[in-house]
C-alpha cells in the first residue's frame, strides 16, 4: 500500500518581510503544534516553511483558522541508515526510474532518521523505492 | 548673445502678445473651417473665430484633453491629407490607443526653429557636435532634436538610446562637444565613466547637454552638472505639440516658451487665469498647427509662467520647471506609464488578483518601478520554479506593453494593503534632490 509511505507535509507561506516567521512560530506555538521536522524554503517572492507535524489534518486547521496561507503537499519519508550510502541507494532508483525529486530536508528522531523528499510522482516512487527493498518512513511512525 | 532670430525673441512683451491674439484668431478660423472637431466645440458654445477679440474670451472655448486623441486614433483629427504630410510620430499608448500625430513639412519646420533659437540660446552653433542619445524612431525626441541640430548646422551623431559602453567610446574618440538625452541616462553615463576612471571633462570636450523627457529637478541638475562640468539644460515638450520644444537658455532660468508658436495658459483649480509666477495646469495651443489643431489642450502638467524679462535679453514668456501631474500618468525612465496599463496586463493573468502596488524609487536618479502583486491562493504553489516562472511571464508581458522595464514580486494573497481611491497603488519614492 503506497498511502501508509505517503506523508501529508504542511508547506506555510511566509511574506519575505522581517518577524514574519517569528510571527508564524507563535502561531505553531499558540495552537499546539508540534514540528518533527522542517526545513525553511525562500524564493525571490516569499518564504515557505515546510514542516512535517503531529497530526497533519488537526495541525492544518488549525493555522488555517489563524489566517496563515498553509498547503498540504505529499512527501515520502526514506529510512537512513548510520552508513555511508543509504542516500545514494534512494536516489539512484529515482533517478533510473526518472522521478525527479525536488526537494528534500534531514529528520533525526530518536529512534529514526530520515530524509524527505518531495517527488513529481509520490505514489509510483514509494513503489519503485519500495521494490528496490529500500525502507520508508510511515505516517504513523513520526 | 547670439540669436537665432534676434527681432522676434527680443519683441517688447505687448507687440509679442498682439501678434499672439492675430496668429490665435487665424489658427482658430482655419480649424473652425477644416476640423470638425473644433468647429462643434466652439459651436457648441455659440462662438465664431471673429468673437475671440481677448485672451478672456479665448478661456470660453472648450478644452481638448488627451482622451479626444485618443479617441480619434489613428487619425480623425488630422486636417491635411496624407499627401501633405511628410511625417508621423506615435506617442507610447496606454491601454487602448496610442496617439498618432501627423506633421507638414511647415510643422517639422516650425518644430526645429523652436529648438533652434533655444539650443543658439545656450551657445550652440554650427561648430559644435552633438551625440543625440534620444531615441530614434516613433518617439519625438530623436528626430525632432536631429533635423533642428542639422538645420543649424550642428554636426549630429544619431546614436540613439542604449550600448552605454559605445557611447562613452563614441564621445572619448570624437570631438563631441554635446549630448541630448534624458537626465537619467546622463546620470547612468557618467556612473559607467567613474566605474571606468573617465574623467568627461578632461577626457571629453562635451561642454553642454539637453536634458528633458522626464521629470527632475533643479538638484539634480546641480548634481549632473557638478559630477561632469556639463552644462546641462532643461528641454520641455511632447509629441502633441511637436515633440521636445523649449529650452533653457544661458541663464539656465525657465524654459522659453516662443509665443508665436505656442499661447501657454496656466489655470487654477476654478479654470481662472493664475498670476504671474504662480502654479497651476498648463493648458496649450499651438499657434501654427497644420496637421491636426491643438486648441487648449490639457497637457496634465503643472508648473508656472513669467513674462519677466529674462536675464538674456529675450522677452518671450518663461515656463518654470514641471513639478507635477494632474492625472496619475507617471514618467518612468522618459516613457509614460499609466497604472490602468499595469492592471489590465494583471488582469490578463488568471494566477493574479487584482490587488497590486506599484513603487518607484531613483538610486542614483536612474528610475526603476516594481509591481507587488498579489497570486490567486488556488494558484499559490511551494514549487519555486513554477513561482519564477509565473513572475517572469508577468515581467515579460509588462515590458511589451509599457516598453520599459518593470520588475515584479508575486506576494501571497491578502498581503497588500485594500484601497478604496485609485491613485493610492502608487508609491513614488523618487527623490530629485
Amino acid at each position: 500500500m503506497p498511502e501508509e509511505n505517503v506523508i501529508i507535509q504542511l508547506s506555510i507561506f511566509v511574506n519575505n518581510e522581517p518577524g514574519r516567521l517569528a510571527a508564524i512560530a507563535r502561531t505553531l506555538k499558540e495552537s499546539n503544534v508540534n514540528m518533527k521536522a522542517f526545513n525553511l524554503a525562500e524564493s525571490a517572492e516569499f518564504g515557505i516553511l515546510r514542516a512535517i507535524v503531529d497530526d497533519p489534518e488537526e495541525s492544518f486547521e488549525k493555522i488555517r483558522q489563524k489566517g496563515i496561507i498553509v498547503k498540504k503537499t505529499q512527501v515520502i519519508g526514506i529510512v537512513i541508515n548510520d552508513a555511508p550510502g543509504s542516500l545514494f541507494d534512494a536516489a539512484d532508483v529515482c533517478g533510473r526510474e526518472g522521478i525527479n525529486i525536488e526537494y528534500g530536508y534531514a529528520y533525526a528522531g530518536k529512534n529514526l532518521s530520515a530524509f524527505f523528499i518531495r517527488v513529481d510522482e509520490p505514489h509510483r516512487a514509494v513503489t519503485a523505492l519500495k521494490e528496490a527493498g529500500i525502507a520508508l518512513v510511515k505516517g504513523t511512525d513520526i | 548673445m547670439a540669436y537665432w532670430n534676434k527681432e522676434l525673441e527680443t519683441k517688447p512683451k505687448e507687440e509679442l502678445q498682439k501678434m499672439q491674439l492675430g496668429l490665435l484668431r487665424n489658427e482658430l478660423r482655419t480649424m473652425y473651417d477644416s476640423s470638425k472637431f473644433i468647429h462643434d466645440k466652439m459651436k457648441s458654445v455659440g462662438l465664431l473665430p471673429e468673437d475671440i477679440d481677448s485672451f478672456e474670451r479665448f478661456r470660453k472655448v472648450p478644452f481638448m484633453k488627451k482622451t479626444d486623441l485618443r479617441d480619434n486614433y489613428p487619425d480623425n483629427l488630422f486636417v491635411k491629407p496624407y499627401h501633405e504630410l511628410v511625417r508621423l510620430h506615435v506617442s507610447s499608448g496606454t491601454t487602448g490607443n496610442p496617439i498618432v500625430v501627423g506633421y507638414t513639412q511647415n510643422d517639422l519646420d516650425n518644430w526645429a526653429e523652436s529648438l533652434d533659437r533655444g539650443m543658439t540660446s545656450f551657445g550652440m552653433s554650427k561648430d559644435d557636435i552633438l551625440q543625440n542619445f534620444h531615441g530614434y524612431g516613433l518617439f519625438t525626441g530623436g528626430l525632432g532634436v536631429h533635423y533642428a541640430a542639422e538645420k543649424m548646422g550642428v554636426t549630429v551623431l544619431p546614436i540613439s538610446t542604449g550600448n552605454t559602453e559605445r557611447q562613452i567610446k563614441m564621445m572619448q574618440d570624437l570631438p563631441i562637444t554635446s549630448f541630448a538625452g534624458t537626465p537619467s541616462y546622463m546620470f547612468h553615463i557618467a556612473d559607467i565613466c567613474d566605474q571606468k576612471g573617465i574623467d568627461i571633462r578632461r577626457d571629453t570636450k562635451v561642454r553642454y547637454a539637453i536634458a528633458g523627457g522626464e521629470p527632475w529637478s533643479e538638484s539634480m541638475r546641480q548634481k549632473l552638472q557638478e559630477r561632469t562640468g556639463i552644462k546641462v539644460h532643461n528641454c520641455y515638450g511632447a509629441s502633441e505639440f511637436y515633440g521636445p520644444m523649449f529650452l533653457e537658455c544661458n541663464e539656465q532660468d525657465g524654459l522659453h516658451v516662443w509665443a508665436d508658436l505656442a499661447y501657454v495658459e496656466v489655470l487654477d483649480r476654478n479654470g481662472d487665469q493664475c498670476a504671474d509666477g504662480e502654479r497651476g495646469e498648463l493648458v496649450v495651443t499651438m499657434l501654427k498647427k497644420e496637421a491636426f489643431p491643438l486648441i487648449r489642450y490639457k497637457i496634465g502638467d503643472i508648473s508656472s509662467l513669467t513674462w519677466e524679462k529674462c536675464g538674456c535679453g529675450r522677452t518671450h514668456p518663461r515656463l518654470m520647471r514641471i513639478s507635477g501631474r494632474t492625472d496619475d500618468m507617471l514618467i518612468v525612465r522618459g516613457v509614460n506609464v499609466f497604472p490602468s496599463q499595469i492592471e489590465g496586463v494583471i488582469g490578463e493573468f488568471a494566477f493574479l488578483t487584482p490587488f497590486y502596488r506599484i513603487t518607484l524609487t531613483n538610486e542614483n536618479f536612474m528610475d526603476s518601478m516594481t509591481i507587488d502583486v498579489e497570486i490567486g491562493e488556488d494558484s499559490l504553489t511551494e514549487d519555486t520554479v513554477s513561482i519564477d516562472r509565473m513572475t517572469r511571464s508577468v515581467e515579460s508581458r509588462l515590458k511589451d506593453v509599457l516598453n520599459i522595464k518593470a520588475v515584479v514580486h508575486l506576494t501571497l494573497p491578502g498581503s497588500l494593503e485594500r484601497f478604496e481611491g485609485k491613485s493610492c497603488h502608487v508609491k513614488d519614492l523618487r527623490r530629485y534632490d
